[in-house]
């Protein structure tokens, strides 16, 4: 097996672009989460800072918020002042374990879609994120991107012939218009029912 | 060889940089602005906001039109009346601030995100479409997707806007990725930059991005009556479209090439300021 192919060596990777990024930034928090399509749901992956130790694996629905926002609309987005909209504030709350002054969120982008999102919390090099900041958050959530994608596959496809023919089906699902795509899940609905 | 910074796409520029940038051919219009916009308020123009849902009980926003959705019916996506609002604050957000321009214009908003199907840009697709064939005036789209398999399907929706009379404005991905509509030539598509001039933007020489305009830390609507301080593209290309919507209530028979030119004679580049 690759060393890439290693799960735990590709949990280091995403560790370390969430420490990457918090150190540049000198940020509280920063954080990868996944898209779980199935149960619409963001997934922590890795976090670095405040929520280290208690965060990974916890769900949260993927419809609201900023996160839900750019993960939906494929675009990132920063907030100064989040305390302003208390909605808000108290998802991230839940969330996170306390409201940041500041909240950073760009989507991760791969196969046509956005397979979560990374956050950066209260970044105390530059509160107001401007078009500099933007383009260095752009280049590490292209990278992280890449990983969570390797994550993700390595998921779906554990080594044997039928992961690897589920992961194929997955990507096609991932890829497929809508309609398509709920055709694709009848089939594989259908073809369970008769082999049962 | 000497070693060489990478070229990253200018999809956003500082306004100091912007502001630099010179225009090759000079606009033979004297007070393009006064002649482009001048004593327009946007009366009679419908602006359509493709995005999340638009609060119309936010003060920055006051009436809503109408408001639709794209649903899932049957296996059909279609677009029916919608009274969810908005379940993110973006599109209350780019209405705030288009209302902010063009007070008297008429805003629509069509909800493509927040609900079951958001994400997707098949239903991107079917809700521009919609848009598109109820010939609204404007369409502003503060998102983009970067599904490859329906960017043909969009460029050939951009064209029919192009022909039908519908400007679509479109911001560009804050990422360099690609994404889609904005990089189609048919649309107007915009950028940010770093001023606070809500009617200062900026012609790029250097496309796919056309126009720059305010994108960062701008106060703005967003849910349940707030107004918070943000930043993105997405920002940006509702200042084009509040502008845009002047434009049109004064001289409602420009078609979208015609509204494109208007705005470059009337950019701050031209103006030199």
């Amino acid at each position: 097996m690759s060393a890439l192919a290693d799960s735990a060596a590709q949990r280091r990777l995403l560790q370390s672009i969430v420490e990457l990024a918090r150190s540049i930034f000198r940020a509280r928090a920063c954080s990868i989460m996944s898209h779980d399509r199935a149960t619409r749901e963001l997934v922590f992956e890795a976090v670095a800072g405040e929520g280290a130790d208690t965060l990974v694996g916890r769900r949260l629905p993927a419809t609201t918020g900023l996160a839900g926002w750019s993960l939906a609309g494929e675009e990132p987005i920063s907030v100064v002042d989040v305390s302003r909209d208390p909605r808000f504030a108290r998802e991230v709350a839940e969330s996170t374990g306390f409201v940041p002054a500041t909240m950073t969120v760009f989507p991760l982008l791969g196969q046509g879609r956005a397979l979560g999102v990374i956050s950066l919390l209260d970044q105390a090099a530059s509160p107001s994120v401007g078009i500099a900041e933007m383009r260095v958050i752009a280049m590490l959530a292209d990278h992280a991107a890449a990983i969570l994608q390797l994550v993700l596959d390595a998921r779906a496809v554990p080594g044997d012939e039928s992961s690897e023919a589920l992961g194929a089906l997955r990507r096609t699902l991932d890829s497929a218009g809508e309609a398509d795509r709920r055709a694709l899940l009848a089939i594989v609905a259908s073809l369970a029912e008769l082999t049962r | 060889m000497a070693e060489s910074e990478p070229e990253l796409p200018a999809w956003s520029l500082e306004r100091d940089v912007a502001r630099s940038e010179r225009l090759a051919a000079v606009w033979p219009l004297e007070n393009p602005r006064d002649w482009a916009w001048a004593g327009s308020g946007g009366a009679g123009v419908d602006v359509c906001i493709i995005d999340s849902g638009v609060d119309p009980s936010h003060p920055r926003v006051g009436t809503v039109a109408s408001s639709f959705g794209v649903a899932d019916a049957a296996g059909e996506l279609q677009v029916a009346v919608d009274r969810a609002g908005d379940l993110f604050g973006h599109g209350t957000a780019c209405a705030g601030i288009i209302r902010s321009l063009a007070p008297e214009c008429n805003v629509h908003s069509l909800r493509v995100l927040g609900g079951e199907l958001t994400g997707n840009g098949d239903v991107l697709a079917r809700g521009l479409r919609w848009a598109i064939e109820e010939r609204f005036d404007l369409i502003n789209l503060s998102l983009s997707t970067t599904k490859h398999q329906i960017a043909a399907q969009l460029r050939e929706l951009a064209d029919l806007a192009y022909f039908r009379n519908v400007s679509i404005v479109a911001s560009a991905h804050n990422m360099p990725v690609e994404s889609y509509p904005w990089r189609f030539s048919s649309v107007l598509s915009v950028g940010s930059h770093d001023g606070d001039d809500p009617y200062e933007y900026y012609v790029n020489p250097s496309p796919p991005v056309e126009f720059v305009a305010p994108g960062v830390d701008l106060e703005l609507a967003w849910s349940e009556g707030t107004t918070i301080v943000a930043t993105g593209n997405s920002f940006a290309a509702p200042h084009i479209t509040g502008i845009a919507a002047l434009i049109l209530a004064k001289h409602p028979d420009l078609r979208p090439y015609e509204l494109k030119a208007v705005l470059r004679a009337a950019s701050s580049n031209e103006l030199r300021i």
